[in-house]
């Protein structure tokens, strides 16, 4: 009994997060794609624009629900469910830190950990495909229905190199348990080099790292890949027809399809919740320093105010951050919250990765696209695996 | 709680096995079997089977079905319409069938009369690790024969199809 409470709140706690979580980072992506291109981003909406996901919502939700004439309907309806269930489903398995402890009571922080953990994340993403294939045949538009033969010729072609690039980390590492995998990459060389797997004897996995975050990209039909959507040719692809919740949802299988890859690798190849470098050189400072300096920012713009609102909101974050940062002196806070914070930093991180290529890459010619995977990623992720195999296999 | 998971998953493999027959549309036909195909790694699941479950999905509902929809999807294929039925058909069809039953279940009484009830979980040995050991030491030859086998079949798809192309 006791079981099933602790799973409940740690299921709402999950999906609450996850779900908030998806909302701002298509924010942060708007933000983060303006500021390149020197522009200001979503600016109206609240201080910042941070109600514009808000206002979405509100959009979407009130927009008519129609479906095309000649559709499927069952499959269409079932099409966008589809994509974003199998979404989620992959972030139960993932660790975002050590264990939760508090009152003497103590449980993992993650839903679930399953021995295969792995191969579940592989299984259930190879099924996300389905979301995209049926969404776009259903919608009996031809736009659509070459949108998603486009998506699941590109899903089929990049998921040999994605699995070819995860089984070489995984002869080293020994386990298919990704808390086991995070617990593996512990500790350090010489003192101050990470023992992450891109980092790890007796062959460091940084090429299998590269393969699988570009094979991601493909995966979860990112620029440069994004061609079952490239919007001058197939007018919105797979997603033409939909409209209101049913689009929103392909929009959020889209980003909880980004998380998963982000959190996945760093579970895999980051070391997961293991921080960048040793405690004695002060990495339990970290999370303090970066809120102090975000606060002393936000401060001082507060105080030279560019515009007149931010007169008011930016000191306000400033005391936010302030008070977060001395929070993440508490001893209780550290034990539990560090290995989250380093989790997120990770993930955080490599989600900015998706968003800076987007903002710098053109897409590629579908020729280009399959030539890349079959000829380029292929061999290579092969040769990988290979070389990996050996090496490991001599250092005994 | 497990004999209610294997009631509930049996029943949908079932169900979802007698709809990919009587379909009308070949998309509707493939997402049955999906269903199939799907609970059928959670029967896996249920008796310890983990790699097999998770290579179940990963190869026959991740890989080999969407071959197949994105087959159905290009060649555009629509509904099938029903042809006429006799009744002699229907007859003997039936009567046949409930023999081959029949036969089956008197030839299974018969040959596996020693084996025991199926307990769940009891199963060990269904691992990454030990499915691995198996095929590289008990079952090396047949694996590797395997393999060369599917690759003599991909080669032999490649020649075929650029015949086609020439």
């Amino acid at each position: 009994m006791n079981f099933i409470i602790v799973s409940i709140i740690k299921a709402a706690v999950v999906a609450a997060a996850l779900l908030t979580t998806l909302a701002y980072l298509q924010w942060i992506e708007r933000k983060v794609i303006a500021h390149i291109q020197l522009r200001l981003g979503p600016s109206r909406v609240g201080p910042h624009g941070l109600l514009q996901p808000l206002a979405d919502v509100i959009k979407l939700v009130t927009k008519e629900d129609l479906i095309p004439a000649g559709a499927s309907q069952f499959l269409y309806v079932l099409a966008p469910f589809l994509a974003v269930a199998t979404a989620l489903v992959s972030v139960s398995v993932i660790p975002f830190g050590d264990r939760f402890q508090m009152f003497g009571f103590s449980t993992p922080m993650q839903l679930t950990d399953l021995n295969i953990g792995v191969l579940f994340i592989v299984a259930v993403s190879s099924l996300g495909v389905y979301g995209i294939a049926l969404g776009g045949w259903a919608s009996n538009n031809k736009y659509s229905l070459l949108g998603a033969l486009r998506s699941s010729a590109q899903m089929i072609s990049y998921e040999l190199p994605v699995s070819l690039a995860l089984a070489a980390p995984l002869l080293m590492l020994n386990t298919l348990s990704l808390r086991e995998i995070v617990e593996k990459q512990a500790g350090f060389h010489l003192g101050f080099i990470p023992n992450w797997s891109i980092l790890q004897p007796p062959f460091p996995q940084l090429l299998s790292f590269l393969i699988f975050l570009t094979a991601g990209f493909a995966e979860t039909n990112r620029i440069p890949f994004d061609l079952p959507e490239a919007e001058n040719e197939l007018v919105a692809g797979y997603h033409t027809e939909y409209s209101s919740m049913k689009f929103a949802a392909f929009f959020m299988a889209e980003y909880a399809n980004m998380i998963t890859v982000a959190a996945v690798t760093t579970t895999i190849f980051l070391g997961g919740w293991q921080p960048l470098f040793p405690e004695r050189f002060g990495s339990g400072y970290v999370p303090t320093l970066l809120l102090a300096f975000s606060g002393a920012v936000a401060l001082y713009h507060g105080l030279h105010p560019a515009r007149k609102p931010d007169r008011i909101t930016l000191p306000i974050v400033a005391v936010v951050s302030f008070g977060l940062a001395a929070l993440f002196l508490l001893p209780w806070v550290q034990t539990n919250f560090l290995p989250v914070f380093w989790f997120v930093a990770k993930t955080g991180f490599l989600f900015f990765l998706f968003v800076w290529v987007r903002g710098t890459l053109p897409r590629f010619r579908y020729d280009q696209l399959m030539a890349f995977a079959w000829k380029g990623l292929f061999p290579v992720a092969m040769v990988n695996l290979l070389v990996t195999g050996l090496l490991v296999a001599l250092w005994g | 709680m497990n004999t209610i998971f294997f009631l509930v998953f049996g029943i949908i493999a079932v169900v979802c096995g007698i709809s990919v027959v009587v379909q009308r549309h070949p998309i509707s036909s493939a997402i049955s079997l999906i269903g199939v195909m799907g609970s059928l790694a959670v029967l896996y699941l249920q008796l310890g089977a983990e790699f097999m479950a998770a290579a179940q999905v990963i190869v026959y509902a991740g890989a080999i079905m969407v071959l197949f929809i994105f087959v159905i999807m290009l060649l555009n294929a629509g509904s099938e319409q029903a042809g006429k039925t006799s009744g002699l058909a229907r007859v003997v069809g039936v009567s046949l069938l409930v023999a081959l039953f029949g036969l089956l279940s008197y030839l299974v009484q018969r040959l596996f009369a020693g084996a025991g009830t199926v307990h769940f979980g009891a199963f060990r040995g269904g691992t990454v690790r030990d499915v691995g050991r198996t095929l590289f030491t008990t079952y090396l030859l047949p694996f590797e024969v395997t393999s060369i086998l599917i690759l003599i079949a991909i080669l032999g798809a490649i020649v075929l199809a650029r015949k086609e192309i020439d």
